[in-house]
């Protein structure tokens, strides 16, 4: 039996051609703006090399609605449902960092039960935020069982709010100077059952994907930041505690009394996608420890600055009776809360990070000069460092990461 | 905070104090500004800008000023340090892109809303408007509704032969003008078989209605 000689050729010279013939040209593609991973009308472009990612250029805008102009054309109070719309997922932190910032200009402090009202309003902000973000981002990796836990114990919370302040989503709750009310009767015992529920969907959800071998699979070393790369890209929040660097504006600039509540903050070691996962699940856990506190707390006494009297509306039977809350009124809502000529810059630690506003003030009802800086502005500002290197599923987890908000972003 | 602000004086003795109502703020000449804010983020601890805006001071002269807000993330202490841009109607102010990286996006935002040329900036593109878009909104002189401008698309302009349109502020799909009778300017009110796919063309009286462009989206 003869053996039959093949002759393959010059093996290494054919796969070079071939390599030269299928490699061609990179490939520019658009995801989004309308994309469910996106997670809004965020639009990236793309180039490809193969599948992995050289170039990503982010175009954002296509929400803008002009909020500043907005707001130099309408007194405080007027924008406050604006601001329900910046970070939409959490609305009510929003209402409070806004009410905080103008407060500031005016040098106005509210009383300590409208600050622990507050506190629990800005928590319960954070645990609805991240409930989304971290349900969303199970989502984004393929696990969509997250998604349904999280957003059913989200309704409660929503169902809370409605209780405060009669919408369940748009809350517009602040005013400057106090809220739009005192919290229902009953209220707080709410609250503590909803925390009650809340802590075990946390803990499962915690069991189902952090210790998951897809999970892992999916974040840990993707989309690394280092703590050098937050601070100059700007970033905020879990996102820059993920990368390691403690900074939360809770504990380290205190505002509303936080310094009066024992919280733990925590920090990431390698600033990747699983880090930041990390990071929220944990801030979760404080969020709630931070509202039993307040609960427990929970001081009597005015839920409004009642010396502002050209700040905070009267209440509504001294309007019917006497003549000078008639005209204060009258005067408040014709020309706005009385603000005194000055500039301040006020900024919080938001659910997605933090949340600035920048007013200037020439006296009078309406701000001259608004500037909204908003957390998933600056965070998605770090994507066309971040995604290259990557490929594309990445993307989703990468994105999903970030947890960012385009209503805030475009403003 | 007050032996910080002191030794910084010292060292940048051109800073001039400006008001506020919360945390220190200076006021920087322009051609100091780099070596200032340098001198800030790498001596002083100020390592992250944590906002850099614009103000149009519109009628008062220089027109322009533009912020930056620091904040140490060691000390926890804020500085603001405002700088004016002369040149109206293209003021000019140096970029702070080599200092921080957040500075480029917010510095594309300032050119978008007011029109600041930031030099050296390595990519200074619209961010929030899109391309091609002729006005500054945030400047003063812009109306609230907007102004009438074309499609940045050439092929949608010839398609559509439309236009972007200002926002309607009154009589527009969501608000209902102020005069009128009350039938008139909100049908509903008096027609219990009103609904929106209903034909309108039997409404005679055009003028509390909104501009026919409008209504023919719907």
């Amino acid at each position: 039996m003869a053996i039959k000689e093949v002759n393959f050729g010059d093996i290494g010279a054919r796969a070079a051609a071939a390599d030269e013939e299928f490699h061609g040209d990179k490939m520019m593609i658009n995801i989004g703006p309308s994309h469910p991973a996106t997670h809004g009308v965020l639009r990236l472009k793309v180039e490809l090399d193969g599948e992995v990612v050289t170039k990503c250029d982010p175009v954002i805008g296509y929400l803008h609605r002009g909020d500043e102009k907005i707001a130099e054309n309408m007194t405080y109070n007027q924008f406050i449902p604006y601001t329900d719309r910046l970070d939409y997922i959490g609305p009510i932190h929003n209402n409070v960092t806004f009410a905080l910032a103008v407060e500031k200009v005016a040098g106005l402090e509210v009383p300590p039960r409208c600050q622990a009202i507050r506190v629990i309003c800005c928590e319960l902000a954070r645990l609805q935020s991240h409930l989304v973000g971290v349900g969303v981002y199970g989502m984004d990796c393929g696990a969509l069982t997250v998604f349904m836990y999280t957003f059913t114990i989200r309704e409660k919370l929503y169902n809370l709010f409605e209780e405060l302040c009669g919408a369940r989503f748009t809350t517009s709750y602040t005013r400057i100077g106090g809220l739009a009310r005192d919290i229902p009767e009953g209220w707080l015992g709410n609250v503590l059952k909803v925390m009650n529920d809340l802590e075990p969907v946390i803990e499962e959800t915690d069991k189902l994907l952090t210790r998951n071998r897809i999970f892992w699979d999916r974040t840990v070393g993707v989309g690394v930041v280092t703590k050098e790369e937050a601070i100059s890209y700007g970033l905020t929040g879990p996102n820059l505690r993920g990368s390691g660097v403690a900074v939360d504006l809770r504990k380290d600039v205190p505002y509303l009394g936080y310094e009066n509540y024992d919280f733990d903050v925590p920090i990431g070691t390698s600033g990747d996608c699983y880090d930041r996962w990390l990071v929220r699940i944990e801030e979760m856990r404080q969020s709630i420890r931070i509202i039993r506190q307040a609960v427990d707390q929970m001081p009597d006494g005015p839920w409004y600055a009642e010396d502002a009297k050209r700040i905070f509306k009267p209440m509504k039977d001294k309007v019917l009776t006497s003549m000078e809350e008639l005209i204060q009124n009258f005067m408040l809502v014709t020309e706005g809360p009385q603000i005194p000529a000055g500039e301040a810059y006020f900024e919080a630690e938001n659910p997605k990070g933090i949340l600035g506003f920048y007013v200037v003030s020439k006296g009078g009802g309406v701000p001259y000069r608004l500037k909204i800086r908003s957390p998933s502005f600056c965070n998605l500002s770090i994507l066309p460092k971040m995604v290259p290197g990557h490929i594309v599923p990445d993307i989703p987890v990468l994105l999903g990461s970030l947890d960012f908000v385009l209503g805030e972003c475009d403003r | 905070m007050k032996a910080q602000m002191k030794t910084i004086l010292e060292a940048h003795p051109y800073l001039i104090e400006r008001e506020s109502a919360d945390w220190p703020a200076f006021n920087c000449p322009q051609d100091r500004l780099m070596d200032c804010l340098q001198s800030l983020q790498e001596e002083h601890g100020f390592d992250f800008l944590a906002d850099l805006t614009a103000i149009d001071h519109f009628d008062a002269q220089p027109r322009f000023e533009v912020v930056y807000q620091l904040f140490s993330t060691e000390r926890h202490e804020y500085l603001r340090i405002a700088t004016p841009c002369g040149g109206d109607p293209d003021p000019v102010c140096p970029s702070v892109v080599p200092l921080w990286k957040t500075a480029n996006w917010h510095e594309r935002e300032a050119y978008d809303m007011f029109g600041i040329e930031f030099s050296g900036h390595p990519d200074l593109r619209r961010i929030l408007m899109w391309d091609g878009y002729p006005y500054h909104p945030l400047r003063k002189e812009f109306p609230l509704a907007g102004k009438e401008v074309e499609f940045p698309d050439e092929g949608l302009r010839e398609a559509t032969g439309k236009t972007v349109l200002p926002a309607p502020m009154m009589g527009g799909p969501f608000h209902a003008s102020q005069t009128g009778s009350m039938a008139k300017r909100e049908p509903r009110a008096d027609d219990e078989s009103w609904n929106e796919a209903r034909d309108r063309a039997d409404i005679q009286d055009e003028e509390n209605l909104p501009p026919r462009e409008l209504r023919d989206k719907h």
